[in-house]
C-alpha cells in the first residue's frame, strides 16, 4: 500500500497507470449525496473543516483503445447526459483535476479484490461492435473512487477519516493526494503441482506450528489424527489433501463442539446436537417435515396447487467474523451465501424471502472507548445494512423480517445472521448423486477470495484480524447470483441435473467432498474457471470466491444444460465427475494432487470429551422496584435501541420484489407501527400464506441460558401467531452464537440452551428444521477478552391459512375491546425496565410449557376465525410499550387499567404496577376485538388466561391506570410515535 | 373465437437483474393479457420477435447490476441494437411500458422523448433519491390529463415505490416546459387522499422528483415509464393499511394494467 508522503503541492506525481482514466463526476448544478454523507461521517469523527466534498465515479480501461472508442464510451455508456460531466487522461498522462479541488482521496480495490462493475463493463464491450484490440484480446478494466474535497484540510487528518468512513483498508488500496493506482492483476506466483507436507515425523510441537501457519485451525489431537492416517497410509499427505481435511473438519463445517462428547458436571452427553435439537423434530415426527437437518435448509409442507405440491424451506446462517472486518462485504456475502443454501436444497428452491439479525455494540460509543483493531458499532451498523440492501435488493427478494439488538458485549464481535425462504415443488425436495454423474461448476469464477473462510470463522477475533484475515474476506455479485438463479431454476424445470449443492465455506473442497461422499469424486483442477491466472491447486480447490455451485449432471445433459446456463451468460463448466471409488481424487493436468479416502475424510474426525459446567452468578434478585414516573420510563424504553424504530433500516430493504406481501414489516395509519412477523402469499392461486418472525434475547442469556432459549423460541412463535400463522403448522430454526466453548461455563450454557431447545420445542409441537451454531465469538485486546453473551436466534415460518384473516398489530377502531391474553408474572430478569434502572439479576421469563401451547392454539383459533382485529406480542418494554406501539401505530387512544391485567401472586419485592408495565413474561399478547366479536373471542379463548384491560378510543392519547384506579400514563400517541423513531436512523 | 385466443399478447424483456417479472406477468395475466418472458440477447439476436406483440414491458430490476447507473446498460442495448424494431413497433401502435428499472431503462433509451439515437439531446433523468440510498415504501398516484392513450385522468392509485434512482429531473426549465406542452407529464405523487400539486414533499413525493412527477409518457401517448410498481397491489392483501379499509375485490394496480391491456386490444383492431 502506498503510504502517504504530503507534498505542498496537492498533486505529488509518482507513476501514473498505463490505461485509460475515465472519471465521471455530476455536473455542478446537481448536488452530490455521496458528497453530503461523507461530509456528515467526516463530522462525526470531528473532521469539520471540510467545506465540499464530490465522488467521482473512476474507470480504468485497457491501453490499446483508441480515443476515438473510448470517447465513443464515455457517452454511451459511462456518463449521462443529464447528469454528468466525465473527464478523459489518457494512459501514462497526469489526470484533468477540478481546479477548487484542494484534496482527492482515491480508493480502490487491492488486485484480485471482487469488482462486479469492472466485470459489467468488460461483458459489455466484449458485446460492442467497437472497442475491439488489435490482438484480439478482450478489453480489461477496473473501477475506483476519485473524491475531491474543497477546504483547509490537514492531510494526515484526512487520510485517518478517509480510512474510516470512505474506503475499508481490509479490502481496498488508498491514495491521498497522489494518483499512482494501479492497473495490475494478482501476482502469479503459484507453483502448479502437488506439495506434500512433512507429516509422519513431526513433533506435537511441530503439528501446531504446521496448523497456526497454515491457517488450518486443527487441533492437537486432530492433527494426530491426520499423522496417525498417514503413517498408515505410508506417505505424507499434500498440500490439496491437508487443506480438504482442515476445511472439512472446520467448525464452521462439522459443528464438532455441538455434536461432539460432552461431560457435563459428570453427566455424559454422546452428541448433544442429536440429543436435543434433532431429538425433539424426531420425537415430534410431524408428517408436514419433507427434509429436515441433512441437506442446506430445512423443507416443510406448504400448500397443493392443482397439480403441484409446493413446500417451503428456510436457512439462517451467522456471517460474523467476516462482517467483523468488512461489514458491507460480509453482510452482502453473508446473504448471498443463505441465498445459494436454498438454491441448493433438494434440487433447488426459489428464494422467496430473506431475513436478517444484527447484534451490535452501542451506537452511541464513545470514538475512544472503541477497542484498538475494531470499526465503531454505527459503522458495523450501516455496513451490514448496506450490505444486505444491495445485495437482497438485487436479487429481488424481498427482506421482510429482521431485527437490531445492541449490547457492549458485541462491540468487538457483532452478530450477523442473514436468512432465506425458498418456494419448490415436492418432486424438487431430494436429491442423490449417482457414480457416472459429471460434476458441472456453474456461476462465478474462482479466485483467490476467502482463502480459509471456514477455518477463519472457526477462530477467536483479535486485534490483528483485520490484518492478517484479509484473504478470508469475499465480495459478492448478486447479478452474478441471479444469473444463476434464473439459469437454474430453467434447469431444474427441466430435469437436467440430479443433485446440487452450494460452494460455501471451504470451497468446491466442501461442495465436491460432501456430494461425492457416498461414492467418491475425480476432479480436473485445472479446467476450474479463473478470474486471473495464478492459483495453486490448493488455492483453486478451497477457494471461497462467491457466487458458484456445484451440480452432479447424466452425461447426456450437459449440453442442454451448458446451453440453459448459456443463456443467461453463465459459465458452466464439467471439472470432473463421480466415481464409485469412495476416493476424492484431485488432478492438476495429468499430476494427482491429492486423493483422500473419504471415509476419513468424513467419519475420521477425533471425538474429544469436553468438559462443561454452569455456575449461575449470584445476585439478588431486585424485583420490581416501584416507577416514580411511568410516563418518562414508557418514552425511554420506545426510546432504547432494542424497541426504537427500525425503519432507516426496514425502508432501504425491498420488502415487497415479487409481489407477494400481505403483512409487512411496518404497519398502521402512518405505516410506522413495528409489524411483529411479516405475512407472504406465495402462490398467486392460493390464499395459503407464511409467517416469518424471530426471537432473541441476549440480556437474558447472562443470567439464565435455559430460560434466554426457552423465551427466544416462546417470542418467536408469539411474532408468528400475532399475524396469523399457525402454530400447528410451524417450524423454527436455531441459529447458536457463543463464546469460546473450550471454557467450561460457556460449553456448560450451550447445553442448558440446547436443552431448553428441546423441552421448548416438544411442549409447543414445533420441530426445529434447521440450523447452525457459530462458536468462538470472541475479542481479544491484549489481555482482555470480550465474551459476546450466549445467543440463540430463533426463527419461524409457519403456515398461514389464509393471508385474508392475517392480522396487523395496529389499533383499528374506537369503540373496540382490548384484552390481555397470557399471564404476568414476576419476571424482570434481563427486562429492559431493569436495564433503564441499572440493575442487574432478577428472575428471567421462560414460557410456561403446559400452558403456553394450549394459549397459543385458543388465539390462533380466535384469529383464524376472524374474531380479532389487532393483536400485538408483549416483548422487550412489556405491556407497556405493546399497548404504546399499538396506540400510536393506529393513531387513536387506548386505555388500560392494570388492575384487570391477569397477573400471578407476586413477591413482596415486586411493585404491582412497574410488573404489570413491565414485565417481559412469555405468552402474552395485546388482543383488539370488536364489540359484536367480544363473546365469541371469549368463548374462544375459555379456560386460558386472558381478560379484558381496557379499550380503544378516538382520544390519540395513551392512557393507563394503575392497580388503584389512578391515572400513572397519559401521553399523546404523538408524542409517543416520535418518542419511538428518536433513536439512531442511519 | 374464445376470449383466449384474442388476447392482446404482451413481451416482457428480461436480463441480468430483472427482478419483476413475476408480479409484472401475473399483473398482465390478470388483465387479460397474453404475457411471454423474452431475455435481451434472445431479442437482440432476433428482432422480429416483436412481431405479433401488442404490448412491450420492460420490468423492474437491477438490470446489470445498475453498475454503471440505473438502466445504463440494458438501455444501451436497446438504444444499439433493437432502436429499429422499437421504433417500428412503436410506430405500428404497440405499447410499451417501463415501471422503475425498466422506466429507467426507457429514460436512457430516449425513447420516451421521441429521440432514440441522439443521446446528447436527452434533456430528462431518473437521479439519485434526495434521501441519497434505496426507498421502499407505498406512495399515492395520481393519473394527470395526459397523452397517454389509456391512463383515466384523475384515477388514485396506491402503489410501493422501491428505488434508490427515481428522482425525476430536467436538465432546465425549457425541457419540463416541452414536455407539459406535449402533455407528457402522466402521473404525479400526491397526498394519501388525492390532494396536492406540484410542490408535494417527501415523504409522499418518495425521492424529490421535480413538480413531484412520477411517470411521463412520450409525445405519441404510447409509451409510459413510472417509478413505481402497480403490479405489486394486485390483491386485496398488498395494500399496506388493508387491514383498515372495508372489503375490496382487489389491488389498485390491476385497473392501471387492466386499461392498458384493453387500449393495447383496441388499437390491435
Amino acid at each position: 500500500m502506498p503510504t502517504v508522503t504530503h507534498s505542498a503541492s496537492p498533486l505529488a506525481r509518482a507513476t501514473l497507470p498505463q490505461a485509460w482514466r475515465i472519471e465521471v463526476f455530476r455536473r455542478p448544478n446537481f448536488d452530490d449525496p455521496d458528497g453530503t454523507r461523507a461530509l456528515r461521517e467526516f463530522a462525526e469523527l470531528g473532521l469539520t473543516t471540510v467545506q465540499a466534498a464530490r465522488l467521482g465515479r473512476g474507470f480504468l480501461l485497457s491501453p490499446a483503445l483508441s480515443r476515438v472508442d473510448v470517447e465513443r464510451l464515455v457517452v454511451e455508456l459511462f456518463a449521462d447526459p443529464v447528469l454528468d460531466v466525465a473527464r478523459i487522461t489518457a494512459p501514462g498522462a497526469a489526470p484533468l483535476l477540478d481546479p477548487r479541488a484542494r484534496h482527492r482521496v482515491l480508493v480502490m480495490k487491492k488486485p484480485g479484490v471482487m469488482d462486479s462493475v469492472a466485470q459489467t463493463i468488460e461483458r459489455t464491450i466484449a458485446r460492442a461492435a467497437y472497442a475491439k484490440l488489435a490482438n484480439g484480446e478482450r478489453v480489461r478494466a477496473l473501477t475506483f473512487q476519485a473524491w475531491e474535497f474543497v477546504g483547509t484540510i490537514d492531510p494526515r487528518e484526512l487520510e485517518r477519516a478517509a480510512k474510516r468512513t470512505l474506503a475499508n483498508e481490509v479490502i481496498e488500496d488508498v491514495w491521498v493526494d497522489r494518483e499512482d493506482v494501479h492497473f495490475t492483476l494478482p501476482d502469479d506466483h503459484a507453483v502448479r503441482a502437488s506439495v506434500t507436507v512433512p507429516l509422519r515425523d513431526a513433533s506435537d510441537d511441530e503439528l501446531v506450528r504446521i496448523s497456526r501457519q497454515g491457517c488450518l485451525s486443527l487441533t492437537l489431537l486432530e492433527m494426530q489424527a491426520v499423522r496417525a492416517h498417514y503413517r498408515e497410509l505410508g506417505r505424507e499427505p499434500s498440500d490439496c489433501e491437508l487443506e480438504t481435511i482442515a476445511q472439512t473438519w472446520s467448525e464452521h463445517c462439522k459443528h464438532k463442539t455441538f455434536a461432539g462428547r460432552i461431560d457435563f458436571r459428570g453427566e455424559r452427553i454422546e452428541n448433544l446436537f442429536k440429543e436435543t435439537i434433532q431429538r425433539a423434530t424426531r420425537e415430534l415426527a410431524k408428517p408436514w417435515c419433507i427434509s429436515v437437518f441433512k441437506d442446506n435448509a430445512g423443507i416443510v409442507a406448504f400448500e397443493k396447487d392443482g397439480d403441484v405440491e409446493w413446500d417451503v424451506c428456510f436457512k439462517v446462517e451467522t456471517h460474523n467474523h467476516p462482517s467483523a472486518i468488512d461489514p458491507y462485504g460480509g453482510a452482502g456475502t453473508g446473504i448471498g451465501g443463505v441465498i445459494r443454501d436454498v438454491l441448493g436444497v433438494g434440487l433447488g428452491a426459489k428464494p422467496i424471502a430473506n431475513t436478517d439479525c444484527f447484534f451490535v455494540g452501542p451506537l452511541d460509543l464513545e470514538e475512544a472507548r472503541v477497542p484498538k483493531g475494531c470499526m465503531h458499532p454505527r459503522r458495523i451498523l450501516r455496513g451490514v445494512v448496506a450490505g444486505v440492501r444491495d445485495y437482497g435488493n438485487r436479487m429481488g427478494i424481498p427482506t421482510v423480517n429482521g431485527g437490531v439488538w445492541v449490547d457492549p458485549r458485541y462491540v468487538g464481535n457483532p452478530l450477523v445472521y442473514a436468512g432465506t425462504v425458498g418456494l419448490m415443488p415436492r418432486w424438487a425436495a431430494e436429491k442423490s448423486v449417482q457414480p457416472g454423474d459429471l460434476i458441472l461448476c456453474v456461476g462465478g469464477r474462482t479466485g483467490r477470495d476467502g482463502i480459509h473462510g471456514a477455518t477463519f470463522s472457526s477462530i477467536e477475533l483479535d486485534e490483528s484480524s483485520s490484518v492478517v484475515s484479509s484473504s478470508a474476506v469475499q465480495i459478492g455479485d448478486p447479478i452474478t447470483e441471479k444469473r444463476v438463479l434464473d439459469g437454474l431454476l430453467r434447469a431444474r424445470d427441466r430435469r437436467l441435473y440430479r443433485a446440487i449443492t452450494d460452494c460455501g465455506a471451504g470451497g468446491l473442497s466442501s461442495a465436491v467432498g460432501e456430494m461425492g461422499a457416498e461414492c467418491g469424486a475425480r476432479v480436473q483442477l485445472e479446467r476450474v474457471p479463473l478470474k486471473y491466472p495464478g492459483l495453486s491447486p490448493a488455492e483453486i480447490w478451497i477457494s471461497e470466491a462467491q457466487e458458484r455451485m456445484v451440480l452432479a449432471v447424466p452425461p447426456e445433459h450437459l449440453e442442454a444444460i451448458r446451453a440453459v446456463f448459456a443463456a443467461e451468460d453463465v459459465d458452466a463448466t464439467a471439472i470432473g465427475e463421480f466415481t464409485d471409488t469412495g476416493e476424492l481424487e484431485l488432478f492438476y493436468g495429468e499430476t494427482r494432487v491429492g486423493v483422500l479416502d473419504l471415509q476419513f475424510l468424513h467419519d475420521g474426525t477425533p471425538r474429544p470429551l469436553r468438559q462443561a459446567s454452569y455456575t449461575p452468578r449470584e445476585l439478588a434478585d431486585p424485583g420490581a422496584p416501584p416507577c416514580a414516573n411511568p410516563g418518562a420510563m414508557l418514552l425511554a424504553l420506545l426510546a432504547s435501541p432494542n424497541v426504537a424504530s427500525k425503519e432507516w433500516i426496514v425502508r432501504q430493504y425491498d420488502h415487497e420484489v415479487q409481489g407477494m406481501s400481505a403483512q409487512k414489516p411496518l404497519v398502521g395509519e402512518h405505516e410506522d407501527g413495528p409489524g411483529d412477523g411479516a405475512v407472504l402469499q406465495p402462490l398467486a392461486s392460493s390464499r395459503a400464506g407464511i409467517a416469518v418472525g424471530c426471537g432473541a434475547n441476549p440480556r437474558y442469556g447472562l443470567l439464565d441460558p435455559w430460560a434466554m432459549a426457552s423465551a427466544a423460541i416462546d417470542e418467536a412463535l408469539r411474532n408468528v401467531v400475532a399475524v396469523g400463522g399457525d402454530p400447528a403448522r410451524t417450524a423454527i430454526l436455531d441459529n447458536f452464537s457463543w463464546a469460546n466453548c473450550a471454557n467450561p461455563e460457556q460449553l456448560g450454557a450451550l447445553v442448558l440452551a440446547a436443552r431448553a431447545c428441546y423441552a421448548t420445542s416438544v411442549a409447543f409441537g414445533t420441530p426445529f428444521v434447521s440450523g447452525k451454531d457459530s462458536l468462538n465469538n470472541e475479542f481479544r485486546v491484549g489481555d482482555e477478552v470480550i465474551a459476546i453473551p450466549p445467543t440463540l436466534l430463533v426463527s419461524a415460518l409457519a403456515r398461514v391459512p389464509d393471508v385474508s384473516r392475517s392480522v396487523s398489530m395496529d389499533a383499528k377502531a374506537a369503540g373496540n375491546r382490548l384484552y390481555v391474553v397470557g399471564l404476568t408474572h414476576g419476571e424482570l430478569g434481563g427486562s429492559h425496565y431493569l436495564g433503564e434502572l441499572g440493575l442487574d439479576g432478577g428472575r428471567v421469563p421462560r414460557p410456561d410449557l403446559a400452558l403456553a401451547p394450549k394459549q397459543l392454539a385458543a388465539l390462533h383459533a380466535a384469529i383464524r376465525d376472524g374474531l380479532v382485529r389487532s393483536v400485538h406480542d408483549l416483548s422487550e418494554g412489556g405491556l407497556a410499550v405493546a399497548a404504546a406501539e399499538m396506540a400510536f401505530a393506529g393513531r387513536l387512544g387506548v386505555e388500560l387499567s392494570l388492575s384487570a391485567v391477569p397477573t400471578a401472586e407476586l413477591p413482596a419485592n415486586y411493585d404491582p404496577n412497574a410488573t404489570r408495565l413491565f414485565s417481559e413474561s412469555c405468552t402474552r399478547f395485546l388482543v383488539e376485538v370488536e364489540e359484536a366479536h367480544a363473546a365469541a373471542f371469549e368463548r374462544a379463548l375459555a379456560g386460558r388466561d386472558f381478560a379484558r384491560v381496557g379499550s380503544v378510543d378516538a382520544s390519540g392519547r395513551l392512557k393507563i391506570r394503575g392497580v388503584k384506579g389512578q391515572t400513572i400514563v397519559d401521553l399523546p400517541v404523538d408524542e409517543l410515535a416520535r418518542a419511538h423513531r428518536g433513536g439512531f436512523a442511519g | 373465437m374464445n376470449v383466449a385466443t384474442k388476447a392482446v399478447r404482451a413481451l416482457v424483456v428480461r436480463t441480468a437483474g430483472t427482478n419483476c417479472d413475476r408480479e409484472t406477468c401475473l399483473a398482465l395475466e390478470r388483465a387479460g393479457a397474453a404475457p411471454k418472458l423474452e431475455h435481451v440477447l434472445q431479442l437482440c439476436e432476433k428482432p422480429a420477435l416483436f412481431d405479433g406483440y401488442g404490448i412491450f414491458v420492460v420490468p423492474g430490476g437491477f438490470s446489470y447490476g445498475d453498475d454503471l447507473g440505473a438502466g445504463r446498460v440494458l438501455g444501451y442495448q436497446l438504444r444499439t441494437r433493437l432502436a429499429d424494431a422499437l421504433q417500428r413497433f412503436v410506430a405500428r401502435g404497440g405499447i410499451v411500458l417501463g415501471v422503475c428499472n425498466g422506466f429507467q431503462v426507457l429514460v436512457d433509451t430516449g425513447l420516451l422523448e421521441g429521440a432514440l439515437s441522439e443521446r446528447a439531446q436527452r434533456g430528462v433523468a431518473l437521479d439519485v433519491n434526495a434521501s441519497g440510498h434505496f426507498e421502499c415504501r407505498w406512495v399515492t398516484l395520481r393519473a394527470e390529463a395526459s397523452a397517454c392513450a389509456w391512463l383515466e385522468p384523475g384515477e388514485l392509485l396506491p402503489v410501493p415505490v422501491a428505488h434508490g434512482e427515481g428522482r425525476f429531473t430536467v436538465r432546465d426549465a425549457e425541457v419540463l416546459a416541452r414536455l407539459k406542452s406535449a402533455r407528457q407529464i402522466a402521473l404525479r405523487y400526491v397526498q394519501p387522499d388525492g390532494s396536492g400539486g406540484t410542490d408535494v414533499a417527501y415523504p409522499a413525493n418518495p425521492n424529490g422528483s421535480v413538480e413531484a412527477i412520477a411517470g411521463i409518457c412520450d409525445p405519441s401517448g404510447r409509451v409510459l415509464g413510472l417509478m413505481p410498481h402497480p403490479e405489486r397491489n394486485l390483491t386485496p392483501w398488498n395494500h399496506p393499511r388493508w387491514t383498515r379499509l372495508g372489503p375490496r375485490a382487489e389491488g389498485e394496480g390491476l385497473s392501471f394494467y387492466r386499461r392498458m391491456v384493453a387500449t393495447a386490444s383496441a388499437l390491435a383492431k
